[in-house]
């Protein structure tokens, strides 16, 4: 696997995406400040008003709670849309991977490839929170810092085995119902607003399975400068297995459509 | 038999609109069989009834988000004096809020496909059909499947004990005038689209108008800022869907309303204007 | 104008009973986009139960007569009555006695192929039984029973074509528009729709009908115009219009063109004098004779050798050709 090689994959994918970085910055950028500063800053206050949920929420606010989560779950929605139509267009609209097949690049070449512009992309979305977080005075320490590439991380948890799914794909039919079902489930009660363990019994060891739960308390507790040694290697971990299987499955399902 | 037909002194056209300051949508007196376009919407949700169904897990998320994690965190809320349960106050917002989102959804990406893409709307123009039709037509709808995700809204919240009141079964009919309001502006706002991506624009709206509705919190807590939030036009749905879970009306709530009726109107009347603009060329 | 069609006895009909006038009348018509004029003061007239054909190229203005025809598009100046009803005010009421097959099909790809026609019935406030009957007995006329039930996507072009003309005849319509109803068909497909189209003239239904093929035109309409940058430049029924403007036979040739550059004079002047006149286009030259094999001799005598010697009867591209110096399709 050679990089230049692999490079122009990358290079092809920010040709598309000068076209749309105003709106996807918009809505890297904006979104999470909407979110900051109506649930943040707006419920926060309730809550943080309400002394019993101090205890629960592990003696910080909850703005400090909320805040560091959005790195996370910006990195999962960003990538995984990023993931859906616009890879099928790949294969089947603008056939724009099978052109590369012709051409000397190998089907894992194309995946690796879009793997790194995966990892691109949503650094540059992830960047956009991170300059929201640092516009308040409880979210700006160095930990932001730190935080941004396991939010990358966290995107390609999602972006690959996405991307691997799509490649198997002849239309967009089940793309809404993975947002749906999927990703929002995933942003709303995934750990980001309230902590899990007020999810009913059965749903708690769901959310811990998921890669996002995992890089959400990794930031947060890097944001807050409060890490747990012990269980950085445990998310980081899980997060890393989720990106490792879904670039083996985008070898696989990139092989098999590109060259059957 | 033809010679005295002529419509104006200079051979033109029959002038077809006369003052320049006209709000209601006179356009609209030509609407016949909008609910044909409904009939259309029956026919192909009677096949893809799932696709129906699943639009109502969303607003369900939000509420599972509401009751499982706010209502923990922060208990209770005072209104007016009185403490009610966080999450009945907030449930009834975010009914008003999905009647708002639904009907944006239906009448701008789904308007936009069928204006530019299928050209649905040239084929109903080639019957009987008016302009008028499909602009009420394609509201009705839109209403219509609101009425049924609110039905299915307020039975949740039974369920879900969020029911503060019985005065909620009322919610029903504000949340059709939600609906028909912002499916009305939505479908005006198509009107304008040239792309997809433009559909950002109209996310750009809706997310601040979700947030900042006094949807999670009451509008005091804007301090000087409130007169802000009143711009909103889902506000004054809040407003009026929450005093009913809440058991709490007042006079001022027909003001409320008489917002969403302005914003139905302009949007009607963009609307009507727009399509024939853009159709009948 | 239009003598020798006869009303078949037998088809009870709502116009010609009591009314002898035009399906269609106008007078002066103009359509005005900005500054640009599409059409340019036209005066026709359609007879009930005549086929009648707008012949022009792309731009010609066609398209958007239909559409002002179709009463979705506001006349900008000059008088348009069909059905003896103002097009400007009556549109709701002209459009519920009309046909239309537009020249993109738009069907509606999220309904079946069978809804398709019940639904575009109902716009016509036809009741759903009735509309489930005509639907049947349609989809019989146009050979696609047994695709009901399908969405409408993968049918092939001509299936799409024969489904849309099925759907304008849901309402029975007096009077049918078809925008280039063969526009991007195979032959096979055009033969069975020029079929169908016949047969529906032979029930005696109107129709109108553009297009830029002179074999369509000749098969379906009994009366053309032809179009020419908005203007109407001739009118008579195809025979009547070759007769007047073209000969009887035309010749084609066909002479090696060793450079491009001096390949249009160069035969002009050897070819001088054979038939009434002659035409040169960049590909080939064209003879108007009485006897296209008397012309060819004659090129043979004076010692000429084309690559390719053709001798054809006279079309309405010749017409064409001999009102505007151009070929319709290029």
């Amino acid at each position: 696997m050679s990089t230049p090689t692999t490079l122009r994959v990358w290079e092809s994918q920010a040709m598309v995406y000068r076209k749309i970085w105003r709106s996807h910055l918009l809505l890297a950028f904006g979104q999470p400040l909407l979110y900051l500063l109506a649930m943040g800053l707006g419920v926060g206050a309730l809550i943080d008003d309400n002394t019993a949920s101090v205890e629960s929420l592990g003696g910080i606010s909850y703005f400090e709670f909320l805040a560091p989560a959005l790195l996370a779950t910006t990195a999962m929605i960003s990538a995984g849309q990023a993931s859906l139509w616009e890879v099928l267009d790949g294969f089947l609209w603008s056939n724009r991977y099978r052109a590369m097949a012709a051409t000397p690049l190998s089907p894992t070449q194309i995946a690796t490839g879009l793997g790194l512009w995966h990892a691109t992309r949503t650094a540059i979305g992830v960047t956009g929170v991170a300059v929201a977080l640092a516009l308040f005075a409880d979210t700006r320490t160095w930990g932001v810092v730190a935080a941004v590439p396991v939010a990358v991380l966290c995107g390609l948890a999602f972006a690959l085995p996405l991307s691997a799914w799509s490649a198997t794909r002849y239309g967009g039919t089940s793309f809404p119902a993975i947002i749906r079902f999927g990703l929002l489930p995933m942003f709303l009660l995934g750990g980001a607003f309230f902590p899990i363990d007020q999810l009913p019994d059965w749903l708690e060891p769901v959310a811990q399975v998921t890669p996002l739960w995992h890089a959400i308390e990794l930031c947060r507790g890097l944001v807050i400068e409060s890490v747990d040694p012990g269980n950085v290697g445990v998310h980081l971990g899980v997060i890393a297995a989720y990106v490792l299987a879904g670039w083996l499955a985008c070898r696989v399902t990139f092989t098999r459509r590109l060259m059957p | 038999m033809t010679s005295d037909v002529a419509t104006t002194p200079d051979g033109r056209g029959v002038p077809r609109r006369s003052s320049a300051l006209r709000i209601l949508p006179i356009e609209l007196f030509a609407a016949r069989r909008p609910h044909r376009l409904v009939e259309r919407s029956v026919m192909f949700y009677r096949r893809a009834w799932m696709l129906l169904v699943s639009g109502f897990f969303e607003p369900l998320l939000y509420l599972l988000l509401v009751q499982v994690g706010f209502a923990t965190l922060v208990g209770d809320i005072e209104v007016g004096g009185v403490s009610y349960d966080y999450a009945l106050f907030v449930a009834p917002a975010l009914l008003a809020s999905s009647a708002m989102n639904g009907a944006i959804f239906d009448a701008t990406g789904n308007v936009f496909e069928k204006l530019r893409h299928t050209k649905l709307y040239d084929t109903v123009l080639a019957t009987p059909m008016t302009a008028a039709d499909v602009a009420l037509g394609e509201i009705l709808g839109a209403v219509l499947r609101g009425t049924l995700y609110s039905i299915a809204f307020v039975f949740t919240m039974w369920v879900m004990g969020l029911v503060g009141s019985p005065l909620i079964v009322l919610a029903v009919p504000v949340c059709m005038l939600i609906a028909f309001a912002f499916a009305a502006a939505g479908m005006a706002a198509a009107t304008f689209m040239r792309a997809w991506s433009d559909l950002e624009y109209v996310n750009a709206v809706t997310l601040p108008l979700l947030l900042f509705s006094a949807t999670f919190y009451p509008v005091s807590s804007y301090g000087q800022w409130s007169w802000l939030v009143q711009l909103s036009p889902l506000y004054h749905g809040v407003v009026v869907v929450r005093g009913l879970n809440l058991g709490r009306l007042e006079w001022s709530m027909l003001g409320n309303l008489a917002v969403l009726v302005a914003l139905a109107l302009v949007g009607l009347a963009v609307t009507a204007r727009r399509i024939e603009r853009l159709l009948l060329r | 104008m239009h003598g020798n069609w006869r009303w078949p006895a037998s088809l009870p009909c709502r116009t010609v009973a009591t009314v002898p006038p035009s399906i269609i009348t106008a007078r002066d018509l103009r359509k005005q986009f900005g500054d640009f004029v599409a059409v340019d003061g036209i005066d026709f007239e359609v007879e009930p139960g005549e086929s009648f054909g707008f012949l022009g190229p792309n731009g010609a203005g066609k398209t958007s007569t239909m559409r002002m025809v179709g009463c979705v598009s506001p006349i900008t100046s000059g008088q348009l009555r069909i059905f003896d009803l103002d097009a400007a005010s009556d549109g709701a009421a002209i459009r519920a006695r009309m046909g239309v097959v537009p020249q993109a099909d738009q069907l509606d790809a999220e309904l079946t192929v069978v809804e398709n026609l019940v639904i575009y019935g109902r716009y016509f406030d036809i009741p759903r039984a009735e509309c489930r009957r005509r639907a049947a007995e349609l989809l019989e006329f146009v050979q696609l029973t047994e695709r009901a039930d399908e969405r409408v996507d993968p049918l092939s072009g001509g299936m799409k074509r024969r489904l849309t003309i099925a759907r304008s005849l849901m309402s029975e319509p007096d009077l049918l528009l078809l925008d280039e109803p063969t526009t991007g068909l195979d032959p096979q497909a055009r033969h069975i729709l020029w079929d169908r189209l016949y047969r529906l003239k032979q029930r005696g239904v109107t129709l109108v009908l553009t297009t830029h093929y002179m074999d369509e035109a000749e098969q379906l309409c009994d009366r053309l115009v032809v179009m020419d940058q908005g203007c109407i430049v001739a009118e008579g029924s195809p025979r009547g219009l070759i007769d007047q403007y073209a000969t009887r036979e035309v010749l084609e040739l066909r002479f090696v063109t060793g450079d491009v550059g001096d390949h249009d004079a160069a035969p002009a002047v050897d070819i001088a004098g054979i038939g009434d006149r002659s035409e040169t286009l960049p590909d080939r030259t064209l003879i108007y004779a009485h006897d296209g094999e008397a012309a060819l001799a004659e090129v043979h005598r004076r010692g000429l050798d084309p690559v390719g010697s053709l001798v054809r009867r006279s079309s309405l591209e010749d017409v064409f050709l001999r009102l505007t110096g151009r070929t319709l399709v290029d």
